[in-house]
């Protein structure tokens, strides 16, 4: 094969037939996806979860991973948010022409990793090479399939006023790293993406606490985002306490210097859960038992005080709204 | 315990709260002249907790939110040349000019614009792009103006012939004046900008205290700093006593910077400039000296700032005054969102009316 992605890899004729069997075959081989066919046949049952997802991201080699294994683990866990066991996985690659091919591969490898770690097969999957220009290297489409396995199962407009808040652990790792390594800053050691499938923890949680009202990933947007999307479907007051949220030093240091708010950066690998006070202390044991939620740590209440909104009660004592963020976050001025 | 949590102490917060409430004789009416202040207030949720007779006002120490009418017209009209490439802080995207243009939208129509972190990184473009004409939109204050003059020294020394600045910087001290002299606003004292003053000291704001009799105190962001400062207002006051102090003496010098100033004025000058819902004040901006004349896009281009008239029904002048608190705007939360901001008190991160939608908890 050509060191390069070219035109010809996605023709449909034998240089994608190459590509497809010397990389994607070869790195995300299942029984299914050997098969070859225009479809997959799957064998699922009862209430399934399917959840889909375009991976853009800018850059696509970063502290922690890369594009591959980010659409895995977002993938995974979009779905695990729904209480449901990932199953299976397709993958659409949209490459730039030109792409070279080394880290195509590097990719390809990370994402069968990511896979099979998650114990999800990418049962199908489709390739096109477009011409220089036509996109930003590599886009990369997935759509994830689970058995949902509590019932009801969690969902945002499930909290209710009194329940507890709960957080996996660090905020803002993922956010900053990218932006950080898109802007050619370098921050203290220790600043990277923290992507990862979060479906094993999730599973274990739902299925020894079936209580659980509410489990979301604060992907985009940050928590401050994800708690105001609750706060709004369950028309209750999120109340969270500032001082409780953890935060690394060196991210919270890169923001401050760049005019961030950590609450509203992208995660990867965390996960947010609301459910009744009297399991709190038992889920946040089984998340601290997991090498995933070994930070985790309760932040808030769940209140009928300001339906839709989300107060933040600062390390003074003060409060204040969390609001939604408009549009992206652009450094300042001064 | 680390230097900054000091300043953040909720122990010595509470206890300075306490002070203040036990000393205030009827009401202060203090403004933070910096956006930065302003957030501060809220983000560390300070402002639910002072004293009722502690009034708040925000002042017209955001640089986004001063930028005049005119000027942001102007950098509109300058995006949308095809032999320029504007490079911006992202503060500027969003800040509506008339007929809903900002630099987002004219981006998303073609325009080239780059968000940079810093003005240096506008010469690596200048580098790559060597058919266009880079134009840095020079907005801010003391703080922002050294770093610009200095890259364009750097420009000089490279050779770099396309890198050009769009001088809209304004000054602090003169702005304050006017506030003052204006005899709709009400204001008992000025907690001081603390990253203006690292460049200029403390010296340009004594006349606060001696022409005009209020108190004036630079002032660092953490909570503490903000109490402290309030603090000694109200007790200056009490005893009778105007002063201008410098409480930020961790990262503020009374002198200043004095590199920082030359650098500054090798390359710019005094000059009048227009400040929106202020108007013209004689002296308080900076241009570009003749010297550097090739780098200046107002001469380049032949832009002239001609006075638009304000957005209609928009009072971001009134707030930047201090005589209208956000809320009190009748478009506030209503045609006025910062999905949908009618002016920049709305759009800027620092803006006032951005603080009070993101932060108040009614």
């Amino acid at each position: 094969m050509s060191d390069k992605v070219l035109l010809d890899y996605g023709s449909g004729g034998r240089a994608s037939q190459r590509l497809i069997s010397r990389l994607f075959l070869e790195n995300f081989s299942n029984s299914e996806l050997n098969r070859l066919n225009d479809a997959a046949e799957l064998l699922v049952s009862g209430r399934i979860a399917v959840s889909t997802d375009s991976f853009t991201v800018d850059p696509i080699f970063f502290p922690g991973g890369n594009i591959g294994s980010l659409a895995v683990h977002g993938t995974v866990n979009d779905v695990a948010m729904m209480g449901a066991v990932p199953r299976y996985m397709t993958c659409g690659y949209i490459i730039e022409e030109g792409l070279p091919m080394a880290d195509l591969e590097k990719i390809v490898v990370s994402m069968g990793e990511a896979a099979r770690k998650a114990g999800v097969d990418i049962v199908t999957g489709d390739t096109k090479v477009v011409p220089k220009g036509a996109v930003d290297r590599i886009f990369i489409n997935t759509t994830g399939i689970g058995e949902i396995v509590v019932d009801p199962a969690p969902s945002g407009e499930s909290a209710k006023p009194g329940d507890a808040i709960l957080i996996s652990g660090t905020m803002g790792d993922h956010g900053l790293t990218i932006l950080g390594t898109r802007e050619g800053l370098e921050f203290e050691a220790g600043v990277q993406s923290d992507s990862a499938g979060l479906n094993h923890l999730l599973v274990k949680l739902v299925r020894e606490l079936p209580e659980v009202h509410v489990l979301r990933d604060p992907t985009r947007g940050g928590l401050a985002t994800t708690m105001n999307e609750i706060a709004g479907s369950s028309n209750v007051c999120c109340e969270l306490e500032e001082g409780a949220i953890p935060v690394r030093p060196e991210v919270s240091g890169g923001c401050s210097f760049l005019g961030l708010d950590p609450l509203y950066l992208a995660n990867e690998g965390k996960f947010l859960c609301i459910l009744p006070e009297a399991h709190a202390e038992k889920a946040l044991e089984i998340m601290r038992g997991d090498e995933l939620g070994r930070d985790a740590c309760r932040i808030g209440t769940v209140t009928d005080a300001n339906p839709g909104k989300v107060v933040l009660i600062t390390r003074l004592g003060g409060k204040r709204l969390l609001n939604m963020l408009e549009g992206e976050q652009l450094p300042r001025i001064c | 315990m680390k230097l900054l949590d000091r300043f953040r102490d909720p122990e010595l917060c509470k206890a300075l709260l306490g002070k203040l409430e036990k000393e205030l004789e009827g009401e202060l009416r203090f403004m933070e002249v910096c956006g930065t202040h302003t957030v501060a207030i809220f983000q560390s949720g300070l402002r639910s907790l002072l004293p009722e007779g502690i009034v708040h006002l925000s002042g017209p120490g955001c640089p986004v939110c001063v930028t005049h009418e005119s000027e942001v017209n102007a950098f509109l009209d300058l995006a949308e040349r095809d032999d320029v490439i504007v490079a911006t802080f992202g503060d500027l995207m969003r800040v509506p000019g008339h007929g809903g243009r900002n630099l987002k939208a004219a981006q998303a129509d073609g325009a080239r614009v780059s968000v940079i972190y810093s003005p240096f990184d506008a010469l690596k473009i200048a580098r790559e792009n060597p058919d266009s004409k880079v134009v840095f939109l020079g907005v801010g204050f003391e703080t922002t103006a050294p770093t610009i003059a200095a890259t364009m020294t750097m420009a000089r020394n490279q050779g770099l012939s396309n890198f050009l600045v769009l001088p809209f910087h304004k000054t602090v001290p003169s702005a304050l004046a006017a506030l003052m002299d204006d005899t709709a606003t009400r204001i008992d004292g000025f907690i001081l900008p603390g990253h203006v003053s690292t460049v200029i000291g403390l010296d340009p704001y004594k006349y606060i205290a001696t022409d005009y009799g209020r108190s004036a105190i630079i002032t660092g962001f953490e909570p503490v700093d903000i109490l402290q400062s309030l603090l000694d207002m109200v007790q200056w006051r009490n005893r009778g006593e105007a002063h201008v102090t410098n409480n930020y003496t961790r990262a503020v010098a009374d002198k200043g910077n004095a590199k920082a100033r030359q650098v500054l004025y090798d390359v710019f000058e005094p000059a009048d400039a227009l400040w929106r819902g202020i108007g013209l004040i004689p002296g308080s901006g900076l241009d570009i000296r003749e010297e550097w004349a090739d780098m200046d896009a107002k001469r380049v281009f032949g832009i002239e700032i001609t006075e638009v008239p304000p957005l209609p029904g928009c009072k971001c002048g009134q707030v930047l005054k201090g005589i209208l608190s956000p809320d009190q705007c009748p478009l506030f939360k209503k045609a006025c969102t910062p999905a949908n901001p009618v002016g920049p008190c709305m759009v800027s991160t620092e803006g006032s009316c951005a603080a009070y939608y993101k932060y108040k908890v009614d």
